[in-house]
């Protein structure tokens, strides 16, 4: 394939930042922003002509003559080669993944982009103060989440790993004079940095011990035979492997080197998904702007944990224990999140649990994922889910973007009964709600019957759990739905007009999205995305009872939500009052903050720190202040002999000279 | 025993730039000092290098230098003189600051 | 010092060089000191011209009385203000100056007298002639002056721009 295109899927965001960074101030708002969209736009074809010649041209570049989908390196520049082995180089990788984060990627950011022209103003159609620098953020971010979804090797990706931090980072603290928006961006940063350390560390490790960054090596060495997927030659890939495999690798605290390495780079998903324990940052991040939620802290920069892990599936694979990690960690952050989900007041922080839930179901999915079991089912379960949860997330979070922009809070006890109101914003916010309830037709309901499925191959007792979890998204979804549009409405004030539906730059991509939402779970993702490139149909092996189970589930947990909470009645308080502990503990998201506060403050800050500042200031700062005091001091004494009268000083010299003469004299007779 | 005229010529000049006050004065006294160490030089030269020049040429290049130097303190003193009207030495510390 | 005739010599020159410094540095008078230098400085030419170095006490005679002593006059001239010819000695600097003055002179005629022999006769010398005193100053290398010359030559010129530019009417 030509390298053109994929350049260009690169160099117009990246030029599109740099216009609207450098030259935004000068433009009219409406221009920068029209000028965001068409560079988003064109994006958005050229990754659509990318992924649909990757998948439909059938080119021997692409697809093997087995049927198998290829991995295929467009270009790898070498950028900087350092010693012949370390060599970090910037290339363009398509392969299934890839191709399908492309699109889930350019898709959304249109969507938002063009939200945005709607959202970023206030009610009478002016725009907000720093227009430009927001689309200018946006193109940011949105050439460093490609870059990073096409990185042909682990350093590559590390550094728009890091990029789509900084964007993130800027974009949360996009209102800097909001105190707790920049405390929102300081906390997103350092937390995901932190992470970041671990993968780091996981990077070096493998690096050192493969000697290669390139995916391509790392991942066709697990299993024999998967070289030719990965366009590597076979002694290639067998050198890696005997490398993991060899006893000279050294264990360290019981873990062989790949599950360390392993394990540190998914700490840095950790922190990018936002799972347990390091999931304090995304309810946080809600403070920048809604689309901004939308576009990163749901759709895509939140799932690069997801990618990451799934990146180097592979390598997972050759160390099982690694999975388990990732599914355990996957099925507490998702149960945790479930719950606390159901007891927030700001509607962007019930959106904002249920992301980390859904991500964490990736996760899960991910980790339970086994060749064994339906050719590695959960591994194209998650990427499906990936796909759809991106669509009606996005969706949601629009919604909601819609509603605090026509309510001006973000508290649903401002809400209540907008369905009349605002019929469109309804409509799409359902369509969403049953997409992540999974209810039949709607996408989310297939992405999660693949996760269950791929569970129930691999425990009951997971399956199960995630199952409950499954019921508890369905059952905070539609609390909030009924909170939000039903409830008797709020008079509204005189001298106020109602709150009403938002213009088409913010409807259309409600639109869009929801109608994707309804169909997307018809794509047969299988003949797309699987583990290993072969084709796998999963509508053949369509198991009915756990589509019936799940569906049975949902349903119930709809019902109990609608009985709960479609009208206003005590059912809540009495649900409260029968659990006070558990929903004090919930809405007060289990004390992790604070436990956060207590460990950094009482723990690092008190008992580290400060004896360390201590030391500092009065021994080694004491030791330099005394120097200068004994020189002050000297100067201070010696300063009178500096007169201005030139005879004094002659006086001096000759003492001296005189001493000195006497002296010679004395010492030469 | 040229010297010892010499010693005496330099004594002098120490008193008179430890005691004048007028600055040229000072400068007199140091044309007396800087005399007496000439005649050293030129001394010292013929009565135990007779066959060298080294003596007589330092005096040379000093005597040349001394002009300069003397050209310039004498530019300052009347730089002085003219912003300050006065050429006493003990008047004339603002420079200390 | 063989001849009664150099003897007498030396006796006026070195009274000379004493009484005149002395007066130099003691008269009230600031033009007064400036002709006493002169006269010391032509005492200190005679001295050259003892030692055989003609050249030497030639531009003694040149440079300091003819050059400098007329700048020191030009200067007294220039500074001086009617009424103020004359300074006032504190008694209390004068005995310290005097103190400083005897001490030095203890010193080092104590070192002239204990290592010295003041009545060496003076050896024989083939009188440094003009040329030879030329072809030293402008020839490098050994025994060579060129590179001192050359560095006195800019600093004399160093020197004229530089007073140039000091006394310079602003």
């Amino acid at each position: 394939m030509d390298a053109t295109l994929p350049i260009l899927i690169l160099a117009i965001p990246l030029g599109m930042f740099l216009v609207l960074g450098l030259a935004g101030y000068k433009m009219s708002h409406k221009m920068a922003g029209v000028l965001g969209c068409l560079g988003m736009g064109t994006t958005l074809v050229l990754a659509y002509t990318t992924a649909f010649t990757y998948f439909f041209s059938g080119s021997p570049e692409f697809v093997s003559a087995a049927g198998e989908r290829l991995q295929a390196v467009i270009f790898n520049h070498t950028w900087l080669a350092f010693t012949d082995k370390l060599v970090i180089r910037l290339g363009f990788l398509l392969d299934p993944i890839s191709a399908m984060m492309l699109v889930v990627i350019t898709t959304i950011s249109f969507m938002v982009h063009l939200y945005s022209m709607g959202y970023m103003r206030d009610h009478h159609g002016v725009f907000e103060r720093g227009f430009q620098r927001f689309y200018a953020f946006l193109s940011l971010f949105s050439f460093s989440m490609l870059g990073l979804v096409v990185a042909t090797n682990i350093f590559q990706m590390y550094i728009f790993w890091e990029l789509v931090g900084a964007s993130s980072y800027l974009l949360i603290g996009f209102y800097y004079v909001k105190p707790s928006a920049v405390s929102a961006s300081k906390k997103a940063f350092i937390v995901t940095r932190f992470a970041d350390l671990g993968f780091l560390i996981g990077i070096l490790i493998l690096s050192y011990y493969t000697g290669t960054f390139n995916f391509t090596e790392l991942t066709s060495a697990p299993v024999e035979g998967l070289a030719d997927v990965f366009s590597v030659s076979e002694t290639t890939a067998q050198s890696v492997r005997s490398i993991f495999e060899s006893s000279a690798t050294p264990v360290f605290l019981g873990g062989s080197v790949l599950t360390w390495a392993l394990v540190l780079i998914f700490m840095g998903g950790m922190g990018k998904s936002a799972m347990l324990p390091l999931h304090i940052w995304l309810p946080d991040a809600m403070e920048g702007p809604t689309p901004v939620s939308a576009l990163i802290h749901a759709a895509t920069m939140v799932v690069a944990g997801v990618y990451l892990v799934a990146r180097l599936f592979p390598l997972y694979l050759m160390e099982v224990s690694a999975l388990e990690f990732v599914t355990w960690v996957g099925a507490l952050t998702a149960l945790y999140a479930a719950i606390v989900a159901c007891t927030q007041i700001d509607i962007k922080r019930v959106l904002a649990f249920s992301t980390i839930s859904q991500i964490a179901f990736m996760m899960v999915s991910l980790g339970v994922a086994r060749p064994e079991f339906h050719h590695g089912l959960g591994y194209m379960a998650s990427m499906f889910h990936l796909f759809t949860h991106a669509m009606f997330k996005a969706l949601l979070f629009l919604g909601a973007g819609a509603l605090i922009h026509a309510i001006g809070s973000n508290d649903y006890t401002a809400m209540h009964g907008l369905r009349k109101y605002m019929p469109v914003t309804h409509w799409t916010f359902l369509i969403g709600c049953l997409a992540i309830a999974g209810i039949i037709p709607f996408s989310g309901f297939f992405s999660k019957d693949e996760i269950l499925s791929s569970c129930l191959g691999n425990s009951t007792f997971i399956y199960i759990w995630m199952s409950l979890v499954a019921g508890l998204t369905a059952f905070y979804m539609f609390r909030l739905y009924y909170l939000i549009f039903w409830w008797k409405e709020h008079k509204i004030p005189e001298g106020h007009h109602a709150p009403h539906d938002q213009p088409w730059t913010m409807s259309l991509p409600l639109v869009i999205l929801a109608a994707i939402s309804l169909v997307a779970g018809f794509i047969p993702f299988g003949k797309f995305v699987t583990w290993n490139g072969h084709p796998y149909d999963f509508m053949a092996h369509f198991d009915w009872s756990v589509a019936a189970v799940s569906l049975c589930v949902a349903i119930v947990a709809i019902v109990l939500a609608t009985a709960m909470y479609r009208k206003e009645n005590d059912l809540p308080a009495k649900f409260r009052a029968a659990l006070p502990r558990l929903w004090t503990w919930a809405h007060h998201r289990f004390y992790w903050d604070e436990l956060y506060l207590f460990i950094t403050h009482k723990i690092i800050f008190d008992r580290i720190c400060r004896p360390i500042a201590w030391f500092d200031r009065h021994i080694i700062d004491g030791t330099m202040d005394a120097f200068a005091t004994i020189t002050h001091a000297a100067s201070r004494a010696i300063r009178p002999l500096q007169s201005g009268q030139v005879q004094l000083y002659v006086w001096w010299y000759l003492l001296g000279a005189l001493a000195l003469g006497g002296i010679t004299m004395l010492c030469l007779l | 025993m040229l010297l010892v005229p010499a010693m005496i010529m330099f004594c002098c000049g120490v008193y008179g730039f430890i005691t004048r006050r007028n600055m040229i004065a000072i400068l007199i006294s140091l044309e007396l000092m800087l005399n007496a160490v000439d005649i050293n030089f030129a001394v010292f030269n013929r009565y135990l290098w007779p066959q060298a020049m080294e003596g007589m040429f330092f005096t040379l290049f000093a005597i040349a230098i001394a002009a300069a130097e003397t050209a310039l303190a004498i530019a300052i003193i009347i730089n002085l003189y003219r912003s300050a009207n006065n050429i006493d030495v003990h008047d004339l510390n603002k420079l200390k600051h | 010092m063989e001849s009664v005739g150099s003897i007498i010599l030396y006796i006026v020159v070195a009274l000379a060089m004493v009484v005149f410094s002395v007066l130099a540095v003691t008269t009230r008078k600031i033009l007064r000191a400036a002709t006493y230098l002169l006269f010391t400085l032509f005492a200190a030419a005679c001295v050259y011209f003892m030692l055989d170095y003609e050249f030497l006490g030639a531009v003694q005679i040149a440079v300091y009385a003819g050059g400098i002593v007329v700048l020191f006059v030009f200067s007294i001239l220039l500074t001086s203000r009617p009424g103020h010819n004359s300074e006032r000695l504190s008694s209390k600097s004068r005995v310290l100056g005097s103190v400083a003055a005897l001490a030095m002179l203890l010193i080092s005629g104590y070192a002239l007298l204990s290592r010295c022999a003041l009545y060496a006769a003076k050896p024989a010398l083939e009188t440094p002639t003009m040329q030879q005193v030329g072809q030293s100053m402008m020839s490098t290398g050994h025994g060579g002056y060129l590179l001192p010359f050359e560095a006195v030559s800019v600093l004399l010129l160093a020197c004229i721009i530089g007073g140039v530019v000091i006394a310079r009417k602003r």
